[in-house]
């Protein structure tokens, strides 16, 4: 309980401290760096501290106070809303806002009446705790303490970087700093909050605090793309709004526990509201843009919102809606909007020459798949839903701060410049691969997951399957060749180890900061030991929580055990790699030359030129991108068209 | 994991070079007939894989053999996967590890050539990826299992219930032997405009590794044509190398298809014929 409380209020308490910029810059640096790191420590401790997992519903008690509470900090975050958007004449925003305004009205006076009347035992509501605990927050809140928090340290080095880039820009690194700690702390507060009103509450203040990274460079791209992506997240704050209030005027309650209970029952409305909110936050396909959009903010911030938190945040609740979705029509429907984002945005990711878009786009397929689990909803399916969700944030966070690192060293973020960087930064290199390996490769644990929702949904829908292969394919090819475009040695002049001097590689990499180092091997080393240790998290964490809610005898796993420990040795196999060809080199090494390659004419020095018939040629080589087949506009309109349409089958599927 | 399965994992490894090196050698006299040549002895592919070891080995980056090692390795653990009766999906999955391997070598040789020949390699793969998950996946709506060693005890052969899905197998297993018209990346005819492709840098020791592993891989590919028809052996057999021979025929028979082609006929067979397949199973099953 302590520890539940400590992880919210402490980030918000850091936050408070670095918001008016009366540190020393050294100083704020090591706040931050020993904040995020006590995070880290307090998020592991909640794993080996029975008393906070046995302790299941928590003492902590809702009160009308609270109540009213939220209810002014509520008004007051729509009161900031609509300063924004009439400050930057963004109308459809403040439309929306009164919206969500008048529907927490609503809910308020409906409160208030009903506890002055005390219609059906409408005190009752003061019984339930608003926070709760179990292993799927626990692993939340893991995922959100240590990569949040290495985020966080790397933004440390690369902010500075990043004004010393942007010179015209002020710096307003406090601010940055006070909106990441009060995310966190309110992702925090999503992961362990059964109240439903609790849980909006730090849902909005996500929302808000995304809307402000988004923006932070204030120029006119980042505040429309800002806007968009508030405006998207109000549509689904609506759509929570309206799922509470639905709800509550059924059962008279505000846990989300009891609203999953009742779900299961059949009463899927409130569930499937929460459902379209969580779409809206986790870029599902109508929504997707706004993900996309987020990309022009500074690196850290993307790969806050695309790996730990954000987005998480929407499939969170998606996938713990999964047991009143699991055999409906609806729950079909849910999985098939995962399924057509999962599809279009993995064909879409093929036609992006933008480093970030690809990632981008990669989350928002992984996003789709993870929804796709959460509509099957069976236990198999939720296994690998939350397992996706780890390894997922685990590697998107390596790639996305990989990325923004070689994106200053080379200033370009275009995968056509980034050609041979495996010879200017080798160990980045390195742990870009390592996190392209980990997103799609057997026998890294994220394929392992792609295995397990194929075992899962086979039964219960396999039409869905046709979108994942399809799509299984199309990532397949993005991601091998830009692998294949890091590992090519060829004409690029700063990567090239034969037109520069031989300084420029050292030098390069050099420059990068302790800071971003300290975030990036970590990363690396959790990329490979997730899934070492993929085993022991399935039986002690998942295992558990899965058996628990679904009431599963033991043995409902057994069967994985013989295939994962399969899937572990290959992966110490692949490890192995280099040295087993060692040998192979070796054995091989008198009779081993190294030439230069092949031109079909007469290399000239270097090996990068060949004489022409009229002058010395240079060759390039670029990538496809296959734009007439994976066309952005085509596919996304697709994807929009199609996930709209299931989106209404499936309100008005469920009798109202 | 019983005797038999052990016994036959066993087989896999040392036989599979001999079956794969003997079936190229009738492949090169068939197509010399087909051509109205004598051809090569039956023999030849271990002579020329004979010499490549002896001979000397030229790199372009010495760490493209690592990759080439890997893809060695790997496929052989595919076929062991296979063959052990272990599950159908985690073979896939390896297989799809090992022809990654094999598409990074080319691209770490660093040389024009071989980068083309990666890429549309790549392009390949992503043509008949849809179709290769969709196999077990329709094997899986017909015997409940992913376990080969489970599927080839089913009664029944599967080819009743999955002609659709091994259609478009046929489809696909064109690019997988590296026929015509299907051989964009690397081929053995001499209409290549890329040189050798994928596998321009690669010489001596490395590319013998390369042909070995070919070897074993077309062997697993038997192998799963094999499993359609697993109840009466012979006749699993027999399909097996009549559809070799059909490729080899097809090989002789066609020009070289653009990779538009390629993608567009395999996405589309795969989806009408394997998702068709499936959608009458899951309709019929119900």
């Amino acid at each position: 309980m302590n520890l539940i409380l400590f992880l919210i209020i402490f980030p918000f308490v850091i936050s408070l401290i670095l918001r008016p910029n009366l540190l020393p810059e050294g100083l704020q640096k090591g706040l931050i760096s020993i904040s995020t790191l006590v995070l880290a420590v307090a998020s592991i401790m909640l794993c080996f501290d029975p008393n906070e997992i046995s302790s299941q519903l928590l003492q902590l008690t809702f009160s009308h106070y609270q109540q009213l509470f939220l209810f002014v900090v509520e008004i007051g975050l729509a009161i900031l809303i609509y300063y924004f958007s009439f400050k930057y004449d963004k109308i459809w925003v403040a439309f929306v806002n009164t919206i969500q305004l008048m529907l927490l009205i609503v809910l308020e006076t409906k409160v208030k009446f009903n506890l002055e009347n005390n219609i059906g035992n409408a005190s009752n509501l003061f019984t339930k705790s608003i926070f709760f605990i179990d292993n799927f927050s626990i692993i939340m809140a893991l995922i959100i303490g240590i990569i949040g928090g290495l985020i966080a340290i790397y933004a440390n080095g690369y902010m500075k970087d990043f004004h010393h880039h942007h010179k015209e820009m002020k710096d307003k690194r406090s601010s940055f700093f006070f909106v990441i700690f009060m995310f966190l702390s309110a992702m925090f507060g999503i992961v362990f909050s059964d109240n439903l009103l609790w849980l909006h509450f730090f849902w909005e203040i996500t929302t808000l605090a995304s809307f402000l990274l988004i923006g932070y460079k204030g120029d006119k791209v980042s505040i429309d793309n800002a806007f968009r992506a508030l405006l998207y997240n109000l549509i689904g704050g609506v759509g929570f709004v309206v799922g509470i209030l639905y709800f509550y005027m059924a059962s008279g309650s505000f846990s989300l526990d009891q609203l999953i209970n009742a779900g299961k029952s059949g009463f899927l409305i409130p569930v499937l509201l929460l459902a379209f909110a969580g779409f809206s936050k986790s870029a599902q396909m109508p929504f997707s843009s706004w993900l996309l959009g987020a990309m022009v903010a500074p690196t850290p911030v993307s790969a806050l919102l695309h790996s730990s938190t954000m987005v998480k945040a929407g499939v969170y609740l998606v996938i713990k809606l999964a047991p009143a979705l699991m055999g409906t029509w609806a729950g079909i429907l849910v999985a098939s909007v995962g399924g057509i984002t999962f599809l279009t945005a993995s064909m879409i990711a093929i036609s992006r020459q933008n480093a970030k878009s690809v990632l981008a786009y990669s989350t928002i397929a992984n996003l789709g798949l993870i929804v796709l689990c959460a509509g099957i909803g069976s236990p198999m399916a939720v296994w690998a839903g939350i397992m996706i969700i780890i390894f997922h944030a685990i590697s998107k966070g390596l790639l996305f701060l990989s990325v923004g690192v070689a994106e200053h060293r080379i200033d370009s973020r275009e995968i056509e410049a980034m050609d041979g960087l495996v010879v200017s930064l080798p160990n980045l290199s390195f742990l870009l691969l390592l996190g392209m390996a980990g997103m799609f490769l057997a026998p890294f644990a994220m394929l392992i997951s792609k295995w397990a929702v194929i075992k899962a949904i086979i039964d219960p829908a396999p039409l869905l399957l046709i979108p994942i292969v399809f799509g299984s394919a199309a990532t397949l090819f993005y991601w091998v060749k830009w692998m294949g475009k890091l590992l090519a040695i060829t004409t690029n002049e700063t990567n090239n180890p034969n037109n520069t001097n031989k300084t420029t590689a050292a030098t390069l990499e050099k420059a990068i900061s302790n800071y971003e180092w300290c975030a990036l091997y970590p990363l690396g080393f959790l990329t490979i030991i997730s899934t070492i240790i993929f085993p022991l998290t399935s039986g002690f964490m998942l295992e558990p929580y899965l058996s628990k809610h679904y009431n599963l005898g033991a043995g409902y796993f057994n069967l994985w055990q013989e295939n994962i420990i399969l899937m572990t040795l290959l992966l110490i196999l692949l490890l192995l790699l280099p040295l087993l060809s060692k040998i192979f080199i070796s054995a091989n090494n008198k009779k081993t030359r190294v030439t230069a390659p092949y031109l079909a004419g007469a290399n000239v020095n270097d090996g990068y030129h060949y004489q022409g018939s009229l002058q010395t040629m240079k060759y390039t080589i670029r990538n496809y991108y296959l734009e007439s087949f994976f066309g952005e506009r085509c596919w996304s309109l697709v994807g929009i068209i199609l996930a709209i349409v299931t989106m209404l089958i499936m309100l008005f599927s469920v009798r109202f | 994991m019983s005797t038999s399965c052990l016994t036959s994992g066993l087989l896999y490894l040392l036989l599979a070079p001999l079956i794969g090196g003997l079936i190229a050698g009738l492949d090169r006299i068939i197509s010399a007939r087909m051509q109205t040549r004598v051809g090569p002895p039956i023999w030849q592919p271990f002579y020329d894989v004979c010499k490549l070891f002896s001979k000397e080995h030229l790199v372009v980056n010495r760490s493209q053999t690592l990759f080439v090692f890997g893809l060695f390795i790997f496929m052989i653990i595919t076929g062991l996967l296979f063959f052990t009766g272990y599950d159908l999906l985690l073979v896939i999955f390896a297989f799809t590890l090992a022809s990654i391997l094999l598409i990074l070598a080319a691209y770490k040789a660093g040389s024009p050539y071989s980068f083309i020949g990666a890429e549309r390699e790549l392009m390949q793969m992503m043509a008949y990826e849809p179709m290769v998950l969709l196999v077990p996946i329709g094997i899986y709506m017909v015997t409940k299992t992913f376990s080969v060693a489970e599927i080839v005890k089913y009664e029944t052969p599967l080819i009743y219930y999955l002609p659709g899905v091994f259609i478009g197998l046929l489809h696909i297993l064109t690019i997988k032997f590296r026929k015509s018209p299907f051989d964009l990346s690397s081929t053995h005819h001499a209409h290549q405009e890329l040189v050798k492709g994928l596998t321009t840098e690669f010489s001596g020791p490395s590319l013998a590794l390369i042909e070995i592993t070919h070897w074993y891989e077309n062997v697993l590919l038997l192998g799963i044509i094999f499993l359609f028809f697993a109840p009466i052996p012979w006749v699993g057999v027999l399909a097996a190398l009549l559809i070799y021979f059909l490729e080899i025929m097809i090989d002789n028979s066609f020009a070289r298809m653009k990779w538009e082609f390629l993608l567009k006929s395999s996405w589309w067979m795969a989806l009408v014929f394997g998702g068709g397949n499936i959608l009458l199973l899951m309709l019929l099953k119900r």
